[in-house]
């Protein structure tokens, strides 16, 4: 290796360490102009949504929120919400630097949701499917006891119409402001997931940026299918516990949809533009 | 000896009070006996005070004392005839994750916990108590031994949580631990889980999708360790008391929220203090549980553990 190349490398890896710090936090540049937080390209805001978020230049995909995924994803007007009523309460009346309770406020306000999934009934590409969509904006996209109830109840949904399930996961993995009753969501969903599994119908994981703890150990990797979004980091353990319980250096890649990939953990990797023709031929292949 | 821990000292020194009266009697020949009986006494009233009245983070000592039994002490206490089935046939035998045949009170079941050493070398075999995927797989390949022929599941549980490592995420460990939560849904025997000590996080629930869910008295039971959750929320490990505070990780709490269905007591200073007595609570309080749960048709067994999973969670609907 050539002196260049060594400083050429290390650069390249300066960018992706900083992308991956950065992901997910807006830059701010006056009005209608953005940058890629990976490459550093300007660009204007426009023309990065006509792309689906996805970098014109280097095909770095951004971070996206369920409204915007439920849109790229599902036929025009065709997704129905469901269960937007069930509501979260503090049951442990939590308090660690905030109350739980601000924390729901501040949530609400900062995503207009109630919740960090959105669950309902759509079509894609002409075929009809259930789905919960999880918000990472929404604290994290963790899971507490509405996350877990809603993701229960449009499997159940799902069971009863007998439609094909599509779960979207983007979580940091169990919601502790719940502590135990959302480890038991975990139990929960995968119960339900079990129905799916024994009357047959299909159910598909598409885990995305990012994807850890509770979710990969619940419902998010129990699909007959499971898809993951190009560049998506995914795990159980964050990279920072491993680090420091191995005390050793961890792979540039690792966690990432494309390494899993490699070990056997997935069974594709998909770029954002494919996501949706992907999802219909893999619908239409199991006739539903 | 047996290590002491910070909040058992003042019992320490009364202990050593009683003692030194009872030297000084004997060397005076002074009858000392009331004062002794007296301190005595007091020595008993104060222990079932503390250990009454734990703080979650005094409990949290307690579930982790080095001298704690361990899932092979119980086997040995409570079983007959354990013989180990060893690996997940796909190139591992995770140690941190035992289990086998053994027969209680004379039937046979199937019982697998997660073991913790008692000394280095001893948690260097078993990982601390730390699954890998492959052990979580091992114990779902027992599972459905079990359910083969038709014998009742015994889980106890005791650990700090999965392992985080490379070879545990290459492998698999959140889809190894989703897998046996959906599969243990499915069982058509019946399934008794017991936290005897630390019961953390998807790790200890990879084993508790159970019809009945026990916990030892000072055992706790969280969706994260309170050190972690400490350095997330208050971005201080120190901060653990809080943290187990604000958790609601004790059997109480648990017990309210009914997420499990059992306390079952320990000896006064905890299960360490007395291994036979506490084995055999535990004991008893299984065999009941399997008396009433083997009444039960495959079919009831199935839907009330689903049912029984479904109901937990608390939100509001508008």
């Amino acid at each position: 290796m050539t002196i260049q190349e060594w400083f050429d490398k290390r650069k390249e890896a300066q960018i992706e360490r900083r992308a991956r710090d950065m992901k997910g936090i807006e830059v701010e540049t006056p009005e209608l102009w953005t940058k890629c937080v990976h490459c550093g390209a300007q660009m204007l805001k426009t023309d990065l949504e006509e792309n689906m978020f996805v970098c014109p230049h280097c095909d770095y995909h951004f971070r996206i929120n369920a409204t915007e995924r439920i849109k790229q994803l599902f036929d025009e007007g065709s997704f129905e919400e469901m269960f937007k009523n069930v509501l979260p309460t503090d049951p442990l009346n939590f308090v660690d630097t905030e109350p739980y309770a601000e924390r729901l406020k501040k949530a609400h306000a900062k995503t207009g949701l109630d919740e960090a999934v959105i669950t309902g009934i759509g079509k894609i590409e002409g075929h009809k499917i259930a789905a919960a969509v999880m918000d990472f904006d929404y604290m994290g996209g963790s899971m507490g006891s509405v996350v877990g109830e809603k993701v229960t109840r449009i499997m159940e949904e799902a069971l009863k119409q007998k439609l094909p399930m599509l779960a979207v996961t983007s979580s940091g993995g169990a919601r502790m402001q719940e502590s135990a009753l959302s480890l038991m969501q975990m139990a929960k969903t995968s119960c339900a997931a079990g129905r799916l599994d024994e009357a047959g119908i299909l159910y598909i994981n598409l885990l995305t940026e990012p994807t850890f703890g509770g979710i990969t150990a619940s419902f998010g990797t129990l699909g007959d299918i499971i898809i993951a979004e190009q560049g998506a980091r995914i795990g159980f353990a964050g990279r920072r516990v491993i680090e420091q319980t191995i005390r050793q250096k961890l792979p540039e890649d690792f966690q990432t949809a494309e390494y899993l990939l490699k070990f056997g953990q997935v069974d594709i990797v998909s770029k954002r533009k494919n996501l949706r023709k992907t999802l219909a031929n893999i619908l239409d292949m199991h006739g539903v | 000896m047996t290590q002491v821990l910070d909040f058992e000292k003042p019992i320490v020194e009364i202990q050593k009070k009683i003692d030194e009266l009872k030297k000084m009697s004997e060397e005076s020949g002074m009858d000392l006996n009331s004062q002794i009986e007296d301190f005595e006494k007091q020595a008993q009233d104060y222990k079932k005070e503390l250990y009454s009245k734990l703080k979650p983070s005094q409990k949290l000592q307690i579930a982790r004392h080095p001298e704690r039994p361990k899932f092979l002490d119980y086997v040995d206490l409570i079983c007959e005839d354990f013989i180990e089935l060893h690996g997940d046939r796909e190139g591992m035998d995770d140690r941190a994750i035992i289990g086998g045949l053994a027969k209680l009170d004379g039937k046979p079941v199937m019982i697998i916990g997660i073991q913790k050493g008692k000394n280095t070398k001893e948690n260097l075999e078993y990982n601390f108590g730390m699954p890998q995927p492959q052990g979580y797989r091992k114990a779902l390949r027992l599972f459905k031994h079990a359910n083969k022929f038709n014998m009742p599941i015994v889980t106890i549980i005791d650990t700090p949580g999965a392992y985080p490592g490379i070879k545990a995420e290459e492998t698999g460990q959140g889809a190894a631990i989703a897998m046996n939560l959906r599969e243990m849904s499915k069982l058509n025997v019946p399934i008794v889980s017991i936290i005897t000590g630390e019961g953390c996080s998807g790790g200890a629930l990879g084993l508790a999708v159970a019809d009945r869910v026990m916990m030892l008295e000072h055992a706790y039971y969280t969706v994260i360790s309170p050190e972690g959750c400490a350095s997330i929320l208050w971005r201080d490990a120190s901060r653990f008391a809080d943290a187990a505070e604000a958790l609601k990780i004790t059997s109480k709490d648990l017990l309210e929220f009914n997420i499990i269905d059992e306390e079952i007591k320990e000896p006064l200073g905890g299960a360490h203090c007395d291994y036979n007595v506490t084995a055999s609570n535990m004991k008893n309080a299984i065999l009941k549980a399997l008396k009433e749960l083997s009444k039960k048709s495959p079919e009831t067994l199935k839907n009330g553990r689903y049912d029984k999973f479904r109901a937990m969670g608390r939100f509001v609907v508008s």
